[in-house]
């Protein structure tokens, strides 16, 4: 069975990968990033597939990253695999605990509940001067599943955020082509006929909901590795808007998407940023604007649009 | 023959309306029985009462021998009884074939709770091909729901409760909101793939043409009592009957 989706994200994974060492070290991170990011905007993309707009992947992203720092500022662990694993448990785990009561929430509800969650814990790691307050504080990676990271970190890293966002892009297409996938668009459709069917809904919107938290933890704990430092704002609504934002952007059509939306966010921020540092909050809304306009089903429909004329 | 379906004094009150009065009905397995009756006479407070949506105020619901009175909805749909609605009940943006996978999915998961990935999933798509066809649904397969006519609506909502494979079917006004001359055609399809499956039926329809026509049995309700049950010929004459659910004399007057 051919999946196109599959062989797209697999050839672009292969080509990225091979050619990290010809990439010049601002486009590394820049890269790095946007699949960082792109990993949290995937959680998104299932949680709006459900008929959810969560306002607070901030939380886990946060977590994910304080996760990882935590597990190398306390037990001097400092193996990237270990962090990242830590980061996608912690997250997970809180989000199985939460998920009992978000799972009873909808639309502007679910939103704002999530949203005023992961403010709390902006609040707690503002005040907690042990994790360095609002500065937060530097980590650092030397070694990888066991073995000493040689030459450029940060292409290392890049390595791992490739092999990470693929694997978990793969697994989302995966799962959104299953049964519970589509229980999941079912859901956004229809909650009481689902019910009557005889399937839990809250149950699918909790499991959802600790994968998107075990996505955006990766993501966090990918981002805490490659910036090597951490703050409390990754946990501030602005940062979930963020992960909003681009989720918009992409579209939510497909698990490739994520990852187009997030490349395009930051390579405008930081283009903006670099040749008009005053305006490059209108840039972004500007680009917001256009797509809103011209592709309101998110880049991904314009790719899709395109399939279907040729 | 064996009742499938059982009610034993049934009441529920809300406030001071009385939805069910003592309220006593066997059904007996593979019949077609037909609830009649005013706005508020009970028929729906019956079918959300069997479905375990509403919770009898005394009394005791039986299905297949096992009392179901205090099983959750869910768990009674899991049992096999399933229900259509008045207002068909779809996924909109869900293709017509994902509308049936979703539903025969839900049931394949249910039964096989550790083994569904690959298996709930290839025996959903089976029994989706199986709805299309009887159905006569296959031209619209890939069409999303939302874009349907509304004829076609009714028959996937239905589509959609039998693909849970129940073994009692309860439709809500399966005619309501059609064209009358599509009525009929919607009833020999129901009936036909209600007959393919040995399911047993009981169904809320206000048009009387389709009752006599449908039904092997009628159960007239008002004020939350069944004042008549039967068979068609003799419920649809008789007096009680004509005065409260049909309501003839009041247009013989005019």
């Amino acid at each position: 069975m051919k999946d196109r989706t599959l062989i797209v994200l697999a050839a672009a994974s292969v080509v990225m990968a091979a050619s990290i060492p010809l990439t010049p070290q601002w486009l590394v991170f820049l890269i790095t990033l946007a699949l960082a990011k792109g990993l949290v905007v995937l959680g998104l993309v299932l949680l709006m597939r459900t008929g959810l707009v969560s306002f607070g992947q901030g939380l886990y992203y946060c977590l994910g990253a304080y996760a990882a720092a935590l597990v190398e500022q306390s037990f001097h662990v400092n193996d990237a695999a270990l962090m990242l694993a830590a980061a996608v448990v912690a997250a997970a785990a809180v989000a199985a605990v939460l998920g009992f009561l978000l799972a009873a929430y909808r639309g502007i509800f679910f939103a704002m509940l999530s949203m005023a969650l992961s403010m709390i814990l902006f609040g707690l790691l503002v005040k907690s001067a042990a994790l360095g307050s609002t500065d937060g504080f530097n980590i650092a990676t030397h070694s990888l599943a066991g073995a000493k990271i040689e030459g450029s970190a940060g292409r290392v890293l890049l390595g791992v955020t490739i092999v990470s966002f693929a694997a978990a892009a793969a697994g989302l297409h995966r799962y959104l082509n299953s049964h519970l996938g589509r229980l999941s668009a079912a859901i956004r459709d229809n909650e009481l006929r689902v019910e009557y069917l005889g399937a839990s809904v809250r149950n699918v919107v909790h499991l959802n909901y600790v994968i998107a938290a075990a996505l955006g933890g990766l993501g966090g704990g990918l981002t805490a590795l490659a910036v090597g430092h951490i703050d409390p704002d990754m946990a501030y609504w602005t940062t979930s808007g963020e992960f909003v934002f681009v989720a918009v952007l992409s579209g939510t059509g497909n698990v490739l998407a994520p990852f187009a939306g997030s490349a395009l966010y930051e390579a405008i921020r930081t283009l903006a940023n670099q040749y008009a540092p005053n305006v490059w909050q209108m840039t972004l809304g500007a680009a917001m604007l256009a797509i809103i306009m011209f592709a309101p089903d998110g880049l991904w429909s314009l790719f899709r649009r395109r399939a279907r004329a040729s | 023959m064996s009742a499938i379906l059982e009610a034993r004094g049934l009441f529920k009150n809300f406030g001071a309306v009385s939805a069910a009065a003592d309220i006593n009905v066997a059904v007996s397995a593979d019949s077609v029985t037909g609830l009649i009756g005013s706005n508020g006479a009970g028929k729906t407070t019956f079918l959300n009462m069997v479905t375990g949506y509403l919770k009898p105020g005394a009394g005791s619901i039986h299905f297949d021998g096992h009392e179901i009175t205090h099983l959750t909805p869910r768990r009674i749909t899991q049992l096999g009884i399933s229900r259509s609605f008045q207002v068909p009940q779809l996924f909109d943006t869900l293709s017509v074939a994902a509308n049936l996978q979703a539903a025969a999915g839900i049931v394949a998961a249910a039964a096989k709770r550790w083994a569904r990935g690959a298996i709930a999933h290839g025996r959903a798509g089976a029994v989706a091909d199986e709805m299309l066809q009887r159905f006569g649904l296959a031209a619209y397969r890939n069409q999303p729901a939302g874009t349907l006519p509304e004829g076609v609506r009714k028959l996937l909502d239905i589509a959609m409760s039998l693909a849970a494979k129940p073994r009692i079917l309860l439709l809500d006004e399966p005619t309501s909101g059609v064209s009358a001359d599509e009525k009929f055609g919607i009833m020999d399809t129901v009936a036909a793939a209600v007959r393919a499956q040995q399911v047993t039926v009981l169904f809320v329809e206000h048009d009387m043409d389709i009752v006599s026509r449908y039904a092997q049995r009628v159960l007239a309700f008002y004020d939350g009592r069944i004042i008549a049950d039967g068979a068609p010929a003799t419920v649809l004459k008789d007096g009680e009957v004509r005065k409260y659910v049909i309501g003839e004399d009041l247009h013989v007057k005019h």
